[in-house]
């Protein structure tokens, strides 16, 4: 639970989130009148912003507490009977997002200089890096469910904005619109899952949600669809299946774009709001989760195989990574799912700024037309190759702890649950499909012959601006899960300690409930003082967490053991079958391909996902609004025309009437003015019917009038 | 001046009208800077309300009451409370802005400022009125000259769309007329005044408040427009020159709700109640529908149009629920639809003015050309699909949170509106300014000084309140309990 947030603290952090956000509002209105237009300001800004994070993460290394916690709480809205307020909640867990954040948007800032040196919109590139990192700090500094969502939408934002950077090329524009519409399909079910909560409990904030769950103020089946509910933003924001199609065509925008928004930060969003929300997943949603990301993680991992774009194969491997993190959660791998989230945003941020740097030199993304690039670009290779054996699961490096902790946390759930337990399997054989796919990548581009000798020939190690970063990340890539500071820090929460009714009868009940602003820092400051009797009580999160992590120690460390060595083998097997089919050339893949000719198909179809949709659902959409635009049309202004036509031959009728018969009875100047007067005496009346009716009388003469000279 | 603050802030435009009726027809620059000077003065008057206005009172501020006709017990009778004050402010900014938007209006100045003045005193006029007489004499008045707006200056089908309008709100003036007739002859004594009306609404029995209700129902659901009464207004958009526009969907379209909210509401309660899932399913409809037929047009000005009716339909969710977060999410989707959708046609005027057609299909890769207008419009799309940041999502998120808790399923189907909205808007966005320019509109220019006047304060509102809605929402929020409150009252 979390005290109060002394001030320096808020002003760092705030200052964290702001710069980024400053330096787009520069870039908006001036940036192409600053010298350099502005790169240096936008990177210099993000520093501030980073070397910020760097302090308050040594803040947190510092205190070395898994149940570290500061918050501050500000009114928003308040219209009496709906309040929500803003605020900044810091725990380790931001801590490290605050870091992960920092560190590759700082760097894929300094990669851009190099890599769009000379973009015709080079000052709104950077303008839109600036707004995408400040809803991304944002996102992971936020304390409730509604501002979680404003930055939810907001990266989105971002992300459309910098994957339709290049806009003059349709597949551009395209892959932007299907980006942002995509994940807002998952969006609605989060705000679903946002309103079912908010309508029972009556606030946003991640705390008192928790207590809320914890004291049992909500619970089964509405819990649980809350729960799938906002997992659907995760679905559309982490490109899991079945809203997984935007990601690849997100390759379109620029690469260090790639590298920042669609591997690293944005798209483990949803990975990172699983693990925020973590306490209010009932079992049954956990289940939902689990096999939702273990269907995406075996599916894109079997794509990957047959990719021949550099960026399509690193962005099927993003989506198999994400569904690892999102698998490891469901299962109850909570430090597994996470750390995974950081190692992985290391290696794969590492990844695509190096193929970023390959495209840069050869002008292609296409594999078959690079091979033999080691000799031209070492710096490139080297650091490649290092993220490669990070996500491969190679002993030693980071990518070994987070998936190794991934597998033993699957298999501890299956062996608790054997009906589950192909989880596990699964995720071991995705494991060794990844270490193939991705020294496939290695052999195609850097080993073996240059395959296009033109471009080899052009083809050159780039700048220091660029190498830079790379090796910063190499460096991360291999050592950033050392020394378990992760696992000790990142503990899944327990929902005991949230509870306030049943366990601190000395906070008055009520007290919970309208609980807002000031006087709930109070209450909150007192409980803390009584973790640890909290954590004698299990009983709430027994029922609560589907196992994983809680399966008894002998058996974890069991699991453990085994998950370590089969992964070893599998990433082996998997290095090993590529080097056989790449390297040595022992197997030609022609011949696997012609053999499995239909399988081929299948996956470089991408299981039809792409055309289904557009049949099945942009199709019917618009056929939809196509029939709601005749049916407006024909029918419902049909009938308001229909009414008019009726209208004028009836008046038409009348006028006839009215000439011929009327006008034939009345004869003589007299009577005529005798009538008049008549007319008028009784206007004169004061009765308000006649009024009316003269109303409708005007009315029905001017539309006459109209009517008969035609509209 | 202070005393009468309403009634300058109403007639002021009428003098300006006077002044430019006796101009001499030659001087259409003089006569121009006199209109926006007339219509300056309410906007001062408007901003000095708003900062006067007490926002800790739930009734009725800056009361005027004179006696008007004795023998029917009419009153001049004016006054504003929280949920008039957005109305007031918006009636008197999109006029001031729209005078400029107006600029290059050649046919007929004189007539056309002059009518425009006296559009404003009739809208300005029914925002204000607290005596039903009173508010439907500006209702009519504000009629007449929209009429000819449209009917005179409008584009080629302009006489259809301006009979089609005319007709069809006088069918809802009649009804109105008879439900006023009926509540004032049921009441007794018979009053026009309203908050008799709304405190002593004990004396109408149930039959009688149904059928009135309806019947004001349907007089303010064109105005709205609710499905099905709705296809007067795809026309008139169209045909309405681009200033008349934007004040027909900036607050024309605000009248039928704030008629709901400021009469059938309180005086109808038990009809309020009754008929409260109908409104909150014809929101729904108006949501869905509207988008859908959005998505399929081919004329930006009528993809607008549409988009309003899809957005209008928040506001009838909203306050079909009747929670304050409904309420206010209500209220405010009207402000801030006013100023979003104000943006979105002085936009598409801006276009029309240069490529002479609206055709979405007919161009792509603006962005390149006209950099500034491409931002300005990308401001104005994303506020109106309901992006966080900018106005339109807090009024979006407020209605969903209000409405969720009274009709869970009708909610649940009118979010899917957020992903059809979020199409249409993209998808114009890209067929418009995306992809690679075309060749004939090599030389268009960016948007000019005097076009950026009109919309960069209505970008900075949308923006503002996006962040912080606190400003409008405080004005509000506590007229609005007791509407709500008094619409309870079963």
């Amino acid at each position: 639970m979390a005290t109060n947030m002394p001030a320096d603290m808020v002003t760092s952090l705030v200052l964290i989130l702001l710069l980024p956000l400053a330096g787009f509002a520069i870039q908006m209105f001036f940036g192409t009148r600053l010298p350099r237009k502005g790169d240096w300001l936008s990177t210099g800004l993000i520093g501030i912003s980073l070397v910020l994070g760097i302090v308050m993460f040594i803040r947190t290394l510092g205190v070395f507490d898994a149940g570290y916690a500061r918050q501050v709480h500000w009114p928003w809205i308040d219209i009496g009977g709906f309040r929500v307020g803003m605020g900044i909640l810091f725990d380790n867990l931001t801590a490290v997002m605050l870091m992960v954040v920092g560190i590759v948007s700082f760097l894929v800032h300094l990669f851009s200089i190099g890599y769009l040196h000379g973009d015709v919109r080079y000052s709104r590139y950077f303008g839109y890096l600036g707004i995408f990192s400040f809803s991304m700090l944002g996102l992971v500094l936020c304390d409730n469910l509604l501002a979680l969502y404003v930055f939810w939408e907001l990266v989105g934002l971002s992300s459309y904005l910098l994957i339709g950077h290049w806009f003059e090329k349709k597949s551009a524009s395209d892959a932007a619109k299907k980006a942002f519409l995509t994940t807002r399909i998952g969006d609605v079910g989060m705000f679903i899952g946002i309103m079912i909560l908010y309508a029972k409990l009556g606030t946003f904030r991640f705390d008192e949600i928790f207590a809320a769950v914890a004291d049992g103020e909500i619970g089964g089946s509405l819990l649980t669809w809350a729960g799938v509910g906002l997992f659907c933003g995760a679905i559309g924001k982490s490109a899991q299946f079945p809203l997984h199609v935007w990601l690849p065509d997100a390759m379109e925008g620029p690469t260090p774009v790639s590298a920042l928004i669609h591997a690293a930060t944005m798209v483990a969003a949803g990975v990172y709001m699983v693990g925020r929300l973590f306490l209010l997943f009932t079992p049954e949603a956990l289940l939902v989760i689990a096999y939702i990301g273990l269907i995406t993680a075996v599916m894109a991992a079997s794509i990957a195989i047959v990719q021949t774009d550099i960026k399509k194969a690193l962005a099927y491997s993003t989506i198999s990574q994400l569904g690892y993190m999102i698998t490891a959660l469901g299962v109850g791998g909570y430090t597994a799912g996470l750390f995974h989230l950081m190692t992985h945003a290391f290696f794969k941020a590492l990844l695509f700024l190096g193929s970023g740097s390959v495209i840069h030199a050869v002008h292609s993304q296409e594999m078959p037309d690079m091979g033999g690039l080691r000799k031209k670009m070492p710096v490139t290779f080297w650091t490649f190759l290092v993220a490669t054996l990070a996500i491969s699961g190679v002993p030693g490096l980071s990518g070994f702890f987070s998936k190794d902790m991934i597998l033993g946390a699957s298999l501890a759930f299956g062996m608790e649950h054997s009906s589950h337990l192909i989880i596990f399997l699964l995720l071991l054989v995705t494991a060794g499909v990844t270490a193939f796919y991705m020294f496939r990548v290695v052999f195609l581009t850097f080993l073996g012959r240059p395959r296009d000798e033109e471009r080899y020939a052009h083809a050159h190690e780039s700048p220091a601006v660029m190498t830079i970063p790379l090796t910063v990340l190499a460096v991360l890539a291999v050592g950033s899960a050392w020394g378990g500071w992760f696992q000790a820090l990142v503990v899944k929460p327990e929902l005991g300690q949230y509870r306030t009714a049943a366990v601190a009868p000395a906070v008055p009940g009520g007290e919970h409930g309208e609980a807002h602003a000031g006087e709930h820092h109070e209450a909150v400051h007192d409980e803390t003082t009584i973790p640890d009797a909290l954590h004698a009580d299990p009983e709430g999160h027994e029922t609560h967490v589907a196992g994983g992590d809680h399966a008894d120690h002998g058996a974890a460390h069991r699991a453990h053991q085994i998950a370590m060595i089969t992964s070893i083998l599998a990433a082996g097997l998997g290095i090993l079958l590529a080097w056989l089919f790449y390297g040595r050339r022992l197997f030609s893949a022609e011949t696997v391909r012609r053999r499995l000719a239909a399988v081929h198909l299948l996956l470089s179809k991408k299981y039809y996902f792409d055309e289904i949709y557009a049949v099945g659902v942009v199709g019917t959409t618009l056929w939809v609004s196509r029939a709601a635009r005749a049916f407006d049309t024909h029918v419902v202004d049909g009938a308001v025309n229909g009414t008019a036509w009726r209208a004028r031959g009836f008046s038409w009728f009348i006028g006839l009437f009215d000439n011929t018969v009327i006008d034939g009875m009345v004869n003589g100047v007299a009577g005529t003015v005798t009538a008049w007067g008549r007319q008028f005496r009784r206007i004169q009346t004061g009765k308000i019917q006649n009024y009316l009716l003269g109303l409708v009388a005007v009315a029905l003469i001017l539309a006459f009038v109209r009517l008969v000279r035609g509209f | 001046m202070t005393g009468h603050v309403l009634s300058w802030t109403t007639f002021f435009p009428l003098i300006g009208m006077a002044v430019i009726l006796a101009m001499p027809r030659n001087r259409p620059n003089l006569i121009k800077w006199t209109a926006a000077a007339a219509s300056a003065v309410p906007l001062v008057l408007s901003v000095w309300i708003f900062v006067n206005f007490d926002r800790g009172e739930a009734g009725l501020q800056f009361v005027e009451r004179v006696p008007w006709i004795r023998a029917f017990n009419i009153e001049y009778f004016m006054g504003i409370d929280g949920l008039s004050v957005p109305m007031v402010i918006l009636t008197a900014l999109l006029s001031f802005l729209c005078m400029f938007a107006s600029w290059n209006i050649n046919k007929m100045v004189k007539g056309y400022f002059a009518l425009f003045l006296l559009l404003e005193t009739g809208m300005m006029g029914v925002f204000c009125a607290l005596d039903f007489f009173l508010f439907f004499v500006f209702w009519e008045v504000m009629l007449l000259p929209m009429y000819f707006l449209i009917g005179i200056w409008g584009g080629p089908r302009r006489e259809y769309a301006a009979i089609k309008f005319f007709l069809y709100t006088l069918l809802g003036s009649v009804l109105m007329l008879l439900s006023m007739i009926a509540l004032y002859l049921m009441h007794d004594p018979h009053t026009f005044d309203m908050t008799r009306l709304w405190t002593e609404y004990g004396v109408y029995g149930r039959t009688f408040q149904l059928i009135v209700y309806v019947a004001l129902f349907i007089g303010f659901a064109i105005k709205v427009p609710v499905f099905p009464f709705h296809t007067w207004l795809p026309d008139a958009h169209v045909e309405a020159p681009t200033a008349i526009s934007v004040i027909l969907a900036g607050v024309l379209l605000k009248m039928g709700i704030y008629g709901m909210l400021r009469i059938s509401y309180p005086i109808l309660p038990v009809a309020t109640v009754y008929f409260a899932y109908g409104l909150a399913v014809l929101g729904v409809i108006n949501i869905l529908y509207g988008a859908l037929c959005a998505m399929a047009q081919k004329d930006l000005k009528k993809l607008v149009a549409y988009s309003s009716i899809s957005h209008m339909g928040y506001c009838l969710l909203g306050m079909a629920a009747l929670t304050p977060a409904g309420m206010n999410g209500a209220v405010l989707q009207m402000f801030n639809h006013g100023t979003t959708t104000a943006m979105l046609f002085l936009l598409v005027g801006v276009i029309y003015d240069r490529a002479h057609h609206r055709d979405i299909e007919g161009f792509g890769g603006l962005a390149t050309q006209m950099p500034v207008y491409t931002g300005i419009v990308t401001v104005a799309f994303f506020a109106s699909l309901g992006l966080p940041g900018l106005s339109g999502f807090i009024s979006e998120a407020l209605v969903f949170l209000g409405a969720f808790p009274v009709f869970q399923t009708l909610t649940i189907i009118a979010v899917i509106g957020i992903v059809l909205t979020a199409g249409y808007i993209l998808w114009t966005l890209q067929r418009m300014f995306l992809g690679t320019l075309n060749e004939k509109y090599k030389s268009l220019p960016d948007i000019n000084g005097r076009e950026l006047f009109t919309l960069v304060p209505l970008a900075i509102i949308v923006i503002v309140l996006g962040v912080w809605p606190m400003p409008v929402l405080d004005l509000m929020r506590r007229s609005l309990g007791w509407i709500a409150e008094m619409a309870q009252r079963v």
